[in-house]
């Protein structure tokens, strides 16, 4: 059957049955394998991607229900409408330095960024509450919280800050290059990874 | 390149002949996917520009250094370990590494502490590679020197390296490692090469970003990853129970779902060849098998652990014996027993084990074959596929891509998936890519488990409370026996199920540690920390009740009976230091508990700091001090601490697999549960200063964190359990 999905902000068909779960559209028909299998059953998070901004386990979501949704997996996720909340997480988990096998970590990294969306202050307890859906095999947890809070911190630093605001919100891109504050790390910074997701958006067409 | 003598070669042993004419090679294999090709005929027109010396370092004219990581890279950061070493001799900018891993050629890369033998396991990476990929840089950081000195027409003395630069400071020149990269290649490789004083490093010991990099964005590519022309997924219904055989199967629903294109039986099942691996495992689910179960395993583990206890009631093989353990307990004033249980454990890597293989052929014969995924003993895999396939091992091409966590799975003697996946190619015949896909029930089910095993001790205590005799008996499975490492089994004693336990470091008179090896049909395999995930439980755990009845602080009896083991001393006493041990005992609401251990040459102290409220027992924190000698990623030892400490919280609070007459019980993380965020306690992690040689750091904080949970546990009042995972809940 035809099916129509919106994924990282593209329109694509697909024609598979559907009842297929989405994650195994998006990594054996789109290519795009940066969302993993970890278990098939809703119990590990390895395959978390969002749907209009909400994270979902897309290896229990038939393919079927997501027509007309809008779709971002992690290799859409720092230039999708939470580009704010997933560039501060990623910038966070490099600087911790929490990946371990990585293997579970677009999955954390979607969650992480979904929850700091929801909760842009969220507790240890938040935390908890909100990431233990998402397994990491490596307990990476102690480091996955610290980023999380690393993330949070520097977030509400670019909101007080008014020349990194306008980098750190804004997804037009023009404006990402034109920062103009040389002072700012946090813009610094921010233009850095929002480099570093330009050249990720080149080598995904690569790896399909 | 093309005018060092061979003679200069064989002098040095880490410079390998058959690597110097193939930069282009050392380029372009870890790259899994069509642009591998592309970038491979790229490197073969630059080969001139590029200088590779060795096997384990290029330099490119692009002034990248590209480092080919022998060892696996499975999370516990050898890439990030390895490369610190070749950049800290290279004088290179760290931010111009790349890293790379290595294809299996054992002449090229076997691991130094295990002969001809390439593999990653027993925390040895650190270890072996330490001089080894330190002279590798040294050697690159040579030739470049000796480029610019013969570029600038001044002595090679008057040339200093300094963060992938290299200058001369009279004339003020300066180049960059690119530039030079051409005109290094024609210099002669040194025999001998000067490494760095200590007090020189400037990247060991200090934080460096990692070099496994892609994990971040998805990109990093993982054998799960893998999407080749024509590639058909392959999922296998496996037998129900450990030994039973496949008797018929009928495919014919199987073979209607969309997208399946072939079912083909293998020794171990039934496999199933989709596009896609919905398509592949719809169509797996719609076999019907008949199973031949008249020789498979069919006891369940109760029965096992009844036939364990019985058997640790006799003597056992002696595989430790100092003074007179029968005089010691002669002499003894007071007994203690004790008993501890430990069920099976499944890996449960994130990643589910997989493996894509293609074979090539001529006319009816195979005449190579290659694979890509995760390679953790790639000699020993290389050898079975070549065996399976009748080919030689030169003709099995093996790509090592990046493992979801493998804990010791990955490293199988019996290379069981890995033959699983050529086995299918084999019957499919088609000459296209097959990816095995395990689902998590597959691969919960499979077996190769931590053995279950059943400890048994006894101590004497002489009037004053001091320790006369030990005796320790342990009974399981051999996880050696039969495999090509069956070498560590001596007089009998698989050293994998007695280690920990017959070399306690502990100053008593009168000890005496047997063992029984138990056989069963239930594959079992090494498990994070191997033989001290069972050993070092029951010996720190028994260790605390000897204290107990001996009215002995726990900390100050470990160090008096550690007096000729100075490095266990000292991460215990930072342990104790950092976690407020002496103080806090006393004064704190909080219960501590602690343990000790040595594995893998690393020295590894724990303390648990519980909290008791009216809703139960709460792990507040973990002090956890290590020492492993020269302390090369810091970081990156305190990640390993950290996550050592997680994944053994797992088995002491969570997980164990068991067995209902013969059927794995459990199937996925709903019933084989591991922790989770909210499990985790709070680490705090310190290092022992050291210079002694570096030992790894994958393994050593597994082993420590269960006795430490049940000792704080203990001192906390709640009752003693003798069976993991304990039953006492947490908040
Ligand atoms: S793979 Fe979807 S939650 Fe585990
Ligand atoms: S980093 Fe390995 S599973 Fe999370």
């Amino acid at each position: 059957m035809k099916i129509s999905l919106d994924i990282n902000g593209k329109k694509q068909e697909v024609d598979v049955d559907p009842n297929t779960p989405l994650l195994w559209v998006v990594r054996d028909h789109l290519n795009l394998t940066g969302t993993k299998f970890g278990c098939g059953m809703a119990l590990c998070g390895a395959c978390t991607v969002h749907m209009n901004g909400n994270p979902i386990r897309s290896c229990v979501t038939p393919v079927s229900s997501v027509q007309g949704q809008e779709i971002t997996t992690i290799e859409g996720v720092t230039s999708s409408d939470l580009s704010k909340e997933s560039n501060a997480v990623v910038e966070a988990w490099e600087d911790i330095a929490v990946v371990q096998c990585g293997y579970c970590q677009s999955g954390q990294i979607m969650s992480a960024t979904a929850l700091l969306k929801q909760n842009p202050n969220p507790t240890d307890q938040d935390i908890d509450g909100f990431m233990s859906g998402n397994i990491c095999r490596c307990a990476t947890y102690k480091r996955i919280k610290e980023g999380i809070k690393q993330a949070a911190q520097s977030m509400k630093v670019a909101s007080i800050n008014p020349s990194s605001n306008d980098v750190a919100i804004n997804v037009d891109d023009s404006l990402f290059y034109d920062v103009g504050n040389e002072q700012s790390t946090v813009a610094q910074k921010t233009e850095s990874v929002n480099a570093s997701v330009m050249d990720q958006e080149g080598g995904a067409d690569h790896v399909a | 390149m093309l005018h060092k003598s061979a003679k200069a070669l064989s002098r040095r042993k880490f410079l390998i002949s058959s690597v110097q004419s193939s930069a282009g090679l050392v380029l372009g294999m870890s790259l899994p996917l069509s642009h591998a090709e592309a970038d491979n005929s790229d490197a073969a027109s630059s080969v001139t520009k590029t200088l590779s010396p060795n096997a384990f370092v290029t330099i490119n004219d692009s002034n990248k250094v590209i480092v080919t990581i022998k060892h696996l890279e499975m999370g516990q950061g050898t890439f990030t370990g390895l490369a610190t070493l070749v950049a800290e001799e290279l004088d290179a900018d760290w931010a111009q590494v790349e890293c790379q891993g290595a294809e299996a050629a054992v002449e090229k890369y076997a691991n130094g502490l295990w002969g001809k033998f390439q593999g990653t396991g027993g925390s040895t990476a650190i270890a072996n590679s330490y001089q080894q990929m330190r002279e590798a840089g040294a050697t690159a950081r040579a030739m470049l020197v000796g480029a610019a000195a013969s570029l600038w027409r001044v002595p090679v003395t008057a040339i200093t390296v300094k963060q992938g630069m290299v200058h001369h400071a009279a004339t003020g020149k300066s180049v960059n490692f690119g530039v030079l990269a051409e005109l290094a290649a024609l210099q002669t490789i040194p025999q001998e090469v000067e490494l760095k004083d200590p007090s020189e490093f400037t990247l060991i010991g200090k934080k460096v970003s990692r070099k496994d990099v892609g994990k971040t964005s998805g990109k990093a590519i993982f054998t799960q990853d893998i999407q080749r022309p024509n590639q058909l997924t392959a999922l296998v219904a496996h037998p129900p129970l450990f030994g039973a055989k496949v008797s018929s199967f009928d495919a014919t629903e199987a073979l209607k779902v969309n997208g399946v294109v072939d079912v083909v039986q293998i020794p171990n099942g039934v496999a199933v060849l989709a596009k896609d691996y919905w398509q592949a495992k719809t169509g797996r689910d719609l076999l019907k098998v008949q199973w031949d179960e008249s020789v498979a395993f069919t006891k369940s583990s109760d029965e096992l652990m009844n036939e364990y206890k019985a058997l640790a009631e006799k003597p056992g093989l002696v595989a430790t014996d100092n003074g007179n353990v029968d005089e010691g307990f002669a002499q003894a004033d007071q007994i203690i027993e004790a008993s501890y249980e430990f069920p099976y454990l499944a890996h449960a890597t994130m990643e589910p084990m997989n493996c894509v293989v293609q074979l090539h052929s001529e006319g009816r014969t195979f005449e190579r074959a290659e694979l890509w995924y995760g390679a953790q003993i790639h000699t020993g895999d290389q050898m079975a596929v070549a065996g399976a396939l009748g080919l030689t091992p030169d003709k099995v091409k093996i790509n090592t891509l990046f493992a979801g966590g493998s804990f010791g799975r990955r490293g199988n003697a019996h290379s069981d998936y890995v033959l699983e996946a050529v086995q299918i190619a084999k019957a499919h015949g088609k000459g296209v890519p097959i990816k095995l896909v395990w689902s998590r029930e597959d691969d919960t089910h499979a077996g190769y488990y931590r053995p279950m095993y059943f400890h048994k001790l006894k101590a004497g205590l002489d009037k004053a409370g001091n320790l006369v005799a030990w005796q320790h008996r342990i009974v399981g499975q051999s996880i050696v026996k039969g495999t090509g490492f069956e070498g560590l089994i001596q007089n009998g004693i698989d050293h994998t199920s007695v280690e920990g336990a017959s070399n306690l470091p502990y100053g008593i008179p009168n000890k005496r540690v047997e063992l029984h090896t138990t056989e069963s049909k239930v594959p079992v395999l090494w498990w994070r920390s191997v033989g001290s995930t069972h050993t070092a439980h029951a010996t720190e755990c028994f260790l605390d009740e000897i204290a107990a009845v001996a009215k002995k602080d726990p900390v100050a009896l470990r160090m008096a009976l550690l007096k000729n083991h100075p490095r266990h001393r000292g991460v215990l006493e930072l342990a104790a230091k950092q976690a407020g041990w002496s103080e806090q005992t006393k004064s704190s609401e909080n219960a501590f508990g602690v343990a000790v251990h040595k594995s893998f040459g690393t020295y590894v102290a724990q303390v648990v700091e519980v909290a008791k409220s009216s809703q139960g027992y709460k792990i507040e924190r973990v002090t956890c001090a290590v020492d492993c000698g020269v302390a090369v990623n810091p970081d990156v030892i305190k990640a390993q601490m950290e996550g050592g400490i997680g994944y053994g919280l797992s088995p002491a609070l969570l997980s164990e697999i068991t067995l209902n007459k013969g059927k794995v019980a459990q199937s996925n993380f709903h019933d084989y549960q591991v922790i989770r965020m909210n499990n985790m306690p709070d680490i705090d992690v310190h290092i022992v200063p050291s210079t002694e040689p570096p030992t790894g750091v994958g393994e050593p904080g597994t082993p420590v964190i269960a006795p430490a949970l049940s000792n704080a546990l203990a001192a906390a009042g709640a009752e003693r359990e003798y069976r993991l995972p304990l039953k006492t809940q947490l908040v």
